[in-house]
């Protein structure tokens, strides 16, 4: 499939956090305010964008049968979430050396990412529809885009939501889920476009 | 709001009797005013995607509550042996590993919840929850008292799950756990096209998107804050 259509369909038709409820924790605890918000995104895209290739690197080269033809697939799992943890750590010493501020304002969020499920989800959503190492890419940019895309919506309209008269029980969380809920409606009239039929492939 | 409310860690002396009242609490608290879900906020992540039916629903809760119980162990046993700053790691490898076996074990018995439920197995790992109490709890207690916590937390979890999930299937496709109840043919145990009473009814396709499992857990969230105004968190 095309770069920019899977890139478009990982990213609005099928978004990690609307439609597949993936790094959902991260992005209740995260959506309190805009700035911690679009941090947290940013990193997110930049792991998912990593990971995923090296994951399908090693998905492709090492486990299916790639040492002396033995199947070694049963190590996925843990391969996958060391490659996303140890990435994780690295992010976190390339951030501290080159911009301390950004560091000290991800604070706590970054080691965090390590266990968004978005990340893992994605890894595994390119094992299970058999994607290859473009498609990786793209699906894993595309995927943190709109991972991106969807914090920052909730963030902003929770920072104006804290001064209406919300019901007492549903203040704070209950209507971050509701308003979530909302938000997955309206992202559900994009499902069912295919990109690659609009541009004609 | 997920440090504020998760319990408080006291290090406590080795339990008197294997099951005293303060091991009871280790499993009806997470049950109700510390439950993972509405209360803690974590491990929401992985499940709710399978929640339009009964049966997924129910297979992941007893993985997640196997998972969660004998992480917890694990790393209790170990809690005086791990590095701090490789901690992380360990409990995700020993997660990970654990997470393996129950993926091999559905794939062996049964196949068909297996492809269902597709990468939401794999996604245990990532669910806050069990890490979660690995860092609150296991940490800081001895095997027995972090194996009852991850059982407790376990069945809380899986508790709002079935819950959601019988709700979703109900008023989505009109069944329970496959049981056809109510529908348009007479496949159901009520025939919606025959019946005088029912000819009304039609299921509701929303609640087996997505969106509809959201909805269903802010009104639990609702509820339950109502009853227990000292649980609301303004943010």
């Amino acid at each position: 499939m095309d770069f920019l259509n899977l890139f478009i369909k990982a990213a609005f038709i099928e978004n990690m956090v609307l439609a597949y409820f993936l790094g959902m924790c991260s992005y209740l605890a995260v959506s309190k305010t805009v700035k911690t918000a679009v941090g947290l995104g940013l990193a997110v895209i930049f792991v998912l964008g990593i990971t995923m290739p090296i994951n399908w690197l090693i998905n492709t080269y090492l486990l299916d049968g790639g040492i002396m033809g033995m199947d070694l697939t049963f190590l996925r799992l843990i391969l996958f979430i060391a490659v996303i943890a140890s990435m994780v750590q690295l992010v976190e010493m390339i951030i501290e050396k080159i911009s301390p501020s950004l560091y000290n304002s991800l604070g706590i969020f970054l080691p965090l990412i390590t266990v968004n499920c978005a990340i893992l989800g994605g890894s595994l959503f390119m094992v299970t529809r058999e994607y290859n190492l473009i498609d990786s890419v793209a699906f894993g940019l595309g995927g943190g885009f709109g991972w991106f895309l969807a914090v920052i919506a909730i963030a902003a309209i929770r920072e104006k939501i804290r001064y209406s008269n919300v019901p007492p029980g549903l203040r704070g969380l209950g209507m971050a889920f509701l308003l979530t809920g909302l938000m997955g409606i309206a992202f559900m009239s994009l499902m069912g476009i295919d990109p690659a039929a609009l541009t004609g492939k | 709001m997920a440090e504020t409310a998760t319990t408080t860690v006291v290090k406590t002396d080795e339990p008197k009797l294997p099951f005293g009242k303060k091991e009871r609490r280790l499993i009806t608290d997470p049950l109700g005013d510390n439950n993972p879900i509405t209360i803690q906020v974590l491990g929401i992540c992985s499940a709710l995607a399978v929640t339009t039916q009964v049966i997924p629903s129910v297979v992941i809760s007893i993985a997640v509550i196997f998972v969660c119980a004998f992480s917890n162990v694990i790393i209790s046993m170990l809690r005086n042996h791990i590095p701090k700053q490789v901690r992380m790691i360990v409990q995700l490898v020993v997660i990970a590993t654990l997470v393996t076996v129950v993926e091999f074990v559905l794939k062996a018995f049964s196949y068909d919840v297996y492809k269902q439920l597709s990468v939401f197995i794999g996604l245990i790992i990532t669910n806050c929850i069990i890490m979660g109490r690995l860092e609150a709890f296991a940490m800081a207690n001895n095997p027995w008292r972090s194996f009852l916590d991850g059982i407790g937390n376990g069945l809380g979890y899986g508790a709002i799950l079935v819950a959601v999930a019988i709700l979703r299937e109900f008023f989505g496709k009109g069944a329970i756990a496959g049981m056809q109840i109510i529908g348009p043919n007479a496949d159901y145990l009520i025939n919606t096209s025959e019946s005088w009473l029912f000819g009304w009814y039609a299921p509701n396709n929303l609640f087996v998107f997505p969106p509809a499992a959201m909805f269903i857990i802010a009104v639990m969230i609702w509820i339950q804050r109502t009853y227990r105004p000292n649980l609301v968190d303004i943010s």
